[in-house]
């Protein structure tokens, strides 16, 4: 609780949940916040933004903002449901690796160690091809099960250091069985980090998916801020001067990562205050995590 | 030694684990995986072809293993097969080509991010709590939250298509013969102006962010008030005591950036139409040319694992403690 009172007085992290919760308010609302319908013809192809359609029209006479409002919720519940399912694998991994050590650790660690330096992207391009098509569903699975490896590792780090710790030790003497002192005596001290991981994925997860349908391997009949992207590219938006069709699905993406990105960073910042010796770790894997969202 | 030997080996067993990866995705997909990689090549091609282009693949008549290893063996002989869409053309020459052209574009743009990100970040970390600093990690929030898919299309929009101070599209003139001629160069730096300042803007805040917290952690140690305290100046005790020893973990994240700053390359080249992987592989996926793709993981692989390897041996100067383990 107290976590959650120090995060409320924490400026970036006010102002990104703001735009985190507005951004989800429209996803829920979008029936209400808009007339037509975003895979219905509404109107003549590609009409700049005025009154009945705000944000213009796509080469296809589908309304923009209607799509984007509708698209917000693909983006939202693919971020979440990936980056929850790349958070709770890399949790649990890591903190059985760090904590059981021996040949499972040994076995945890090799492999992720593996999946990292198979560079991400090419592999996800790999699998999505093959499979063709992907539903954002599928793409939210496939997302799930390649990306986890950073998060094993900075868990795995961490638990490492916990373990030692003397509450640790005394848990032990009393004879508490493993997976109750995984459970209750080390996940809690590592909430920072597990927050830290699920928003990073979430990041990543919400650019992949829009990059992933971008690229052409998404189902085109999805209502998504990437298949508008990958539509509009393929309707050349900007050189027929459509830039309405290209920018707004790209503002809408940066406003979500931006909101993310400050969370992120609040984070990081009441549960690091004095970014202290020791403290490098989480400095430098909460940015590479950042950099990782990145594709 | 033996540390690098363990590297090599563990990058070895990775470049397998992507070979190997190939090799299995088409076989673990529903229905015929001759079907599915080569049905578009099916009718263009006569069955003579078609049966070379299976057999790099590993599709012989055999059990599983023995395709296993027959696929290995073209992979480490170089030969990833041949693009169905430009039938015959081998697929490392079609990827070769194009590798130029991203090793340019991301070498360059990881130099220059680099350098810029370090020098960022020292001096914000000189001046913590001080207005240069809040505008760094402003620009540092930017920079790690918005994709190079939205930087790279607003560049394209501004420059590109309403200023009209770029061109929009490939890695030189085209009207131009490729030499190592002023002309031909300027071009090659004019076409490449806006995709490798997409990526400087992607990758700079990350690795200023980076450098500043190393900094700011080294700062309370000893050896930082020692050297204040024997009266050297500012900058030396700024760049030769803290921001000499703060380097040794921002390289380590060079590394791991590598996947990022490739995986941007690729959606930069689709952007702007620059003939690198990225294009390559987008062509790729249009046309469903599967030995393309493949191609393009493996490559990538091994260029993250060249990366890695560097930074290794950046490690063994940087931090002479490895020399001795």
């Amino acid at each position: 609780m107290t976590l959650l009172k120090q995060l409320m007085s924490n400026r970036k992290a006010v102002v990104g949940l703001t735009l985190l919760i507005l951004i989800i308010l429209v996803a829920i609302f979008a029936p209400v916040l808009t007339e037509y319908s975003p895979v219905k013809r509404v109107g003549r192809p590609h009409q700049p933004p005025s009154w009945d359609h705000w944000l213009g029209t796509t080469r296809l006479g589908h309304d923009v903002f209607s799509r984007l409002v509708y698209g917000a919720r693909v983006s939202l519940a693919v971020g979440f449901g990936a980056g929850l399912m790349i958070t709770v694998v890399g949790t649990v991994l890591g903190i059985i690796a760090g904590y059981r050590g021996g040949v499972v650790d040994e076995v945890i660690n090799f492999f992720t160690n593996m999946v990292l330096v198979v560079p991400n992207l090419p592999l996800l391009l790999v699998l999505a091809a093959f499979i063709g098509q992907a539903s954002p569903l599928v793409i939210a699975i496939i997302l799930g099960a390649t990306s986890w490896a950073w998060g094993v590792r900075v868990t795995r780090a961490e638990t490492l250091s916990i373990r030692q710790r003397d509450y640790i030790k005394s848990a032990e003497m009393l004879g508490e069985p493993a997976w109750r002192i995984m459970a209750f005596e080390i996940f809690p001290n590592l909430l920072s980090i597990v927050g830290i991981n699920l928003i990073g994925s979430v990041i990543f997860a919400v650019i992949a998916e829009a990059t992933l349908e971008f690229l052409g391997l998404g189902d085109p009949n999805t209502v998504s801020w990437g298949i508008m992207l990958f539509n509009a590219q393929n309707a050349s938006a900007l050189s027929v001067g459509a830039w309405w069709d290209l920018l707004s699905p790209c503002l809408a993406l940066a406003l979500l990562g931006l909101s993310l990105a400050l969370l992120n960073f609040a984070i990081d910042e009441v549960a690091n205050p004095r970014l202290r010796t020791g403290g490098m770790l989480k400095s430098w894997t909460r940015m590479v995590r950042l950099g990782e969202g990145k594709l | 030694m033996t540390f690098l030997l363990r590297r090599i080996a563990f990058y070895l067993a990775a470049f397998i684990t992507a070979a190997t990866i190939n090799f299995f995705l088409p076989r673990l997909m529903p229905g015929d995986p001759i079907e599915i990689m080569f049905a578009s090549a099916g009718s263009e091609l006569s069955l003579e072809n078609l049966n070379a282009l299976k057999l790099t693949f590993g599709f012989i008549d055999a059990p599983l293993h023995e395709q296993y290893l027959a696929y290995l063996k073209s992979v480490f002989t170089g030969d990833l097969g041949r693009s169905i869409k430009y039938f015959p053309l081998p697929v490392s020459e079609l990827l070769g080509r194009a590798l130029v052209w991203t090793l340019g574009l991301v070498g360059t743009a990881t130099i220059v991010s680099f350098a810029l990100g370090t020098i960022l970040g020292i001096m914000a970390a000189w001046r913590r709590g001080k207005l240069f600093d809040s505008v760094v990690s402003l620009i540092a929030i930017f920079s790690s939250s918005v994709p190079a898919i939205v930087v790279s299309l607003i560049l394209l929009f501004v420059f590109g298509y309403t200023l009209r101070w770029f061109p929009n599209g490939y890695a030189a003139d085209p009207l131009l013969d490729p030499g190592l001629n002023w002309t031909y160069v300027s071009s090659v730096i004019y076409h490449g102006t806006l995709p490798m300042l997409t990526l400087v803007l992607v990758l700079t805040g990350g690795f200023a962010v980076t450098m500043r917290n190393n900094m700011i952690n080294l700062l309370g140690e000893d050896y930082i008030v020692m050297g204040r305290a024997k009266g050297l100046s500012d900058s030396h005790v700024m760049l030769w005591y803290a921001a000499r020893n703060a380097l040794l973990p921002t390289v380590s994240s060079l590394a791991i950036a590598m996947g990022t700053v490739l995986g941007g390359s690729l959606i930069v080249e689709v952007v702007f139409n620059y003939p690198g992987l990225g294009n390559t592989l987008y062509q790729a996926i249009l046309a469903r040319d599967y030995p393309v793709i493949q191609g393009q993981l493996l490559i990538m692989t091994g260029a993250m694992l060249i990366s890695n390897f560097v930074v290794d041996l950046s490690y063994l100067l940087l931090d002479p403690r490895l020399k001795k383990a």
